[in-house]
């Protein structure tokens, strides 16, 4: 090539300078555990999910939320909604309102007639799950999915457990719990009602079954002395609910006390203000701050003119009022009594003390250990008597819908591990994607969108769902609040903000990669990835 | 319930790209096919503010005019790092011939063109602060003057980093460098020095001025688009910080640039025929510290104890350009 004037060396490119050898640390990509999801007693993938619904993909979404938890518009409903508890997007703003683009998702996938997968694989294995709560329910699906014959036993007339026999129907609608327990018979699941096992060990044998899940739940109301006169009429929570579900509507008269600070004895008030109670008044023997119930519960219950007496507990039930006793809170936080009493007017007294596990079917079975009422259980879900699993409110553990759809997942996975001879080893999580990883400038300013409540006339006197669900745009809206912590989400901002060109874009949906050969190790990816889906490593040299 | 529109991606326009953003609405920078005008295997430090502010603003350039662009560089660590002889990092067709001579390289290559008729090809004149405000200044004044169809992109890193961090007249007060050191009783550059070469331009009449930072990249991506819509004296001024003179990790050089913004010490602003038409307005106001804690040319106004004084003439000239350009709503604050 004849070269210009005073030029004696061909053009080249700086390609040939590797400059990625200038480098000390590389950056690496990486997927961290979003908060939502180390939070969700179920295994939610929340962050997978969001990703869908966040592109408008509602089944996509739907599937992947159903991968882990086949009752979203249940748990749409009904969960305390631990992740938002925990959502990064709250040091911002307020928490992405997960639980009602679940909800959304739920509802959508009824509308639309969404069913899950047919099963194609079969073990050939016949698991008897005990009762249809919802950790039963949750087991047979995922043990239904993993191609095992399940059988669900259960003693009530209706399946659901305490999702039909404690929540009540203005929390939960049962036409949408109805159609997603059908959902779940549908993969071929069999469900025999009022079927209460006696001995379980014989029900086993008889039914030929390899393994079997435990779950019937926590159903027989704790008691208390209390003085009572002759004609009190004392109720227990649990039977009161229970009732809620038959023809006849209980009688707890005007004036109704109800003894208790959890979550039944709010849900316990508040039915029975629908039921025309005039007064309908909490009695508990703690403070505010340390009661056990959710705060957005007490908050619906007091907004609905249901009454509290903090620091009391109850001496004496007559025949229509009741005497309470004031209480202090000494220095470790827990309550004495003081000398001073209090009547109060009552027709009836409910007593939401808590609730204690029927374990008579458990008898004959060796190897057992029960501790303080509940069945110990090891790691895997598995109790002392190899084969036999348990979960949900009889087994050590919070007592929520949502922990329980957790436990019959996690039962259902190592059933089907000790059903094949293996023992399931749980993948490390990944490391967590906490609030200080994330670049937040890049996120747009939005408020949380508020689902509408009914209004409180129609609160107070009939039984119509209290809080409503959002509809598609403002579900959208919602999902793309989502920070995506941890999670590409490939918004370009290291393919952008590269000086040296070092990060190849893949494509939509595949991500990016480092081009090493020119990295300098400059961090800047790091620092403006908005989710902390990039983490710088030292060089070993 | 209050209405909420729809369009909301997550990180809107915050961000280069987006999944959920229809294409034309990405950066240019988030197109798997931009031209890459100054490509991998530089010379630039680790983390260079300039490196990034050029790709930006001549892809962005490229992509405006169909690839029909020349570019003449000036003297600085823009044209040493991209081109030790016989190696380029540039994809364009490119010139360096003096420091001080690029405003007027470019002029001639916008007359030859004219005389050629090729209307198509348009012409590009960068250099960094010192080729500009300084050395560069009288052909640049020149090129305004006479209205010449070239857009000038200055990366103003505020001093001249190339050969050890000298003071310019781009250098801000109390600021350190080789040549303005941080002792006696006034360390560091001197207050009242110095010239704004965006109000000097403007001064001119020009058709339009603008000036970005590598933090904004669609706003930087816009004014580029928006000059090369434009036929005459064209000027465009971009800050764009060095970790190396400026004293800040190379991963903050985005955050440091944007901080700049978002004190009101760099004003993000456009004007057509010497008026400001628009503004970027701060999204979230924060004092001068924040931005001078990061850089360790300013470290000599916290030790041993904070120089309240000299931060506080350093917030009020911040104050005095929010007023000035009006870079907070009333009311929002």
């Amino acid at each position: 090539m004849r070269k210009p004037f005073a030029i004696t060396l061909d053009p080249g490119s700086s390609l040939a300078n590797h400059t990625g050898t200038w480098r000390t640390s590389r950056p690496v990509y990486l997927d961290r555990l979003p908060p939502c999801n180390a939070g969700c007693p179920a295994g939610e993938n929340i962050q997978g999910w969001l990703a869908h619904a966040e592109a408008g993909d509602y089944e996509a979404a739907w599937r992947v939320l159903t991968l882990d938890n086949p009752l979203p518009a249940v748990m749409g409903r009904v969960c305390y909604h631990p992740c938002e508890t925990a959502c990064n997007r709250a040091q911002l703003d307020e928490a992405v309102g997960i639980n009602s683009v679940e909800r959304f998702l739920g509802d959508e996938a009824i509308r639309r007639g969404w069913r899950f997968d047919a099963i194609t694989e079969r073990s050939g294995k016949r698991v008897l799950v005990v009762g249809a709560g919802p950790s039963g329910l949750s087991a047979a699906f995922h043990l239904a999915r993993a191609g095992h014959e399940v059988e669900i036993h259960e003693a009530g007339p209706l399946a659901g457990g305490m999702m039909r026999f404690g929540i009540p129907k203005y929390r939960l609608p049962r036409d949408v719990l109805d159609a997603e327990v059908a959902r779940i018979l549908a993969l071929g699941v069999t469900l025999r009602l009022n079927t209460k096992i006696d001995r379980l060990l014989d029900a086993m044998k008889a039914g030929h079954f390899d393994a079997v899940f435990l779950a019937v739940g926590a159903h027989i109301g704790k008691r208390t002395t209390i003085p009572a006169g002759a004609s009190a009429r004392i109720l227990d929570a649990v039977s009161f609910l229970r009732s809620m579900e038959g023809e006849d509507r209980p009688m707890l008269g005007r004036r109704v006390v109800v003894y208790g600070g959890g979550n039944t004895a709010l849900d316990v008030a508040r039915t029975a203000k629908r039921l025309g109670a005039t007064e309908s008044i909490i009695v508990y023997r703690r403070t505010r701050e340390k009661m056990p119930a959710h705060d957005s519960e007490l908050e619906e219950a007091l907004q609905e003119g249901v009454l509290v007496k903090w620091l009391s507990t109850i001496r004496h039930a007559g025949d229509s009022s009741i005497t309470v006793q004031k209480m202090v809170l000494d220095e470790k936080g827990f309550p004495q009594p003081t000398e001073e009493y209090e009547t109060l007017e009552a027709d009836s007294l409910v007593l939401a003390l808590g609730q204690d596990v029927d374990l008579s079917l458990l008898e004959g079975v060796p190897g057992l250990e029960i501790i303080d009422g509940v069945v110990k259980v090891a790691p895997n879900m598995m109790t002392g008597y190899p084969g036999i699993f348990a979960g949900g409110d009889m087994v050590p553990s919070e007592r929520t819908v949502t922990v329980g759809v957790g436990h019959g997942k996690k039962a259902a996975r190592n059933i089907d591990a000790w059903l094949r001879g293996t023992t399931r080893v749980d993948t490390p999580k990944h490391e967590a994607a906490t609030f200080d990883k994330l670049n937040p400038w890049y996120y747009s300013d939005a408020p949380k969108t508020m689902r509408p409540t009914l209004d409180l006339l129609r609160r107070q006197s009939t039984f119509e769902e209290v809080v409503g669900g959002l509809d598609e745009t403002n579900a959208l809206f919602e999902a793309r609040r989502c920070l995506s912590c941890g999670n590409c989400f490939e918004c370009d901002n290291c393919y952008g903000v590269c000086p040296d060109n070092a990060v190849i874009k893949l494509g939509p949906g595949k991500r990016f990669a480092f081009n090493y050969d020119y990295c300098k190790g400059c961090g800047l990816c790091v620092a403006e990835c908005p989710c902390g889906a990039i983490k710088m490593v030292p060089e070993e040299i | 319930m209050a209405y909420q529109p729809v369009k909301f991606y997550q990180t809107g326009t915050f961000t280069v790209g987006n999944r959920l953003l229809p294409p034309e609405v990405r950066a240019v920078q988030a197109n798997m096919r931009r031209t890459n005008s100054l490509n991998s295997g530089h010379r630039a430090c680790q983390g260079c503010g300039e490196a990034l502010g050029a790709r930006y603003a001549i892809d962005a350039a490229m992509n405006a005019t169909s690839n029909q662009l020349i570019a003449a560089n000036a003297t600085g660590c823009l044209e040493v790092f991209s081109t030790p002889y016989p190696e380029t990092s540039w994809q364009i067709p490119w010139i360096h011939s003096l420091f001080g001579n690029a405003a007027a390289v470019a002029t001639g290559i916008a007359a030859a063109l004219k005389v050629k008729g090729r209307r198509d090809v348009r012409v590009i004149a960068q250099g960094g602060d010192g080729g500009t405000t300084d050395i560069g200044f009288g052909c640049l004044s020149g090129m305004f003057e006479r209205n010449d169809d070239v857009l000038y992109i200055c990366y103003d890193n505020e001093a001249y980093m190339n050969t050890g961090v000298q003071r310019s007249s781009a250098t801000p007060f109390a600021a350190r460098t080789a040549t303005t050191e941080a002792t006696g009783p006034d360390p560091g550059a001197t207050f009242g020095q110095g010239k704004y070469v965006p109000a000097i331009a403007m001064a001119h009449n020009i058709p339009y001025v603008a000036t970005a930072t590598i933090a904004e990249l669609h706003d930087l991506e816009y004014k580029v688009e928006r000059a090369m819509q434009i036929r005459g004296a064209r000027y465009l001024h971009v800050f764009v910080s060095c970790p190396l003179g400026w004293g800040h990790p190379s991963e903050d050089s985005i955050r440091v640039a944007r901080l700049a913004k978002e004190t009101g010490l760099f004003p993000v602003f456009e004007a057509i025929d010497g008026e400001v038409v628009s503004v970027s307005k701060i999204r979230r106001r924060v004092p001068v510290e924040e931005y001078l804690r990061p850089q360790r040319r300013f470290a000599h106004l916290f030790q041993p104890t904070p120089h309240l004084e000299v931060i506080g003439r350093i917030q009020a000239h911040a104050d005095r350009n929010i007023r000035k350009y009006g870079l907070v709503d009333a009311g929002s604050e």
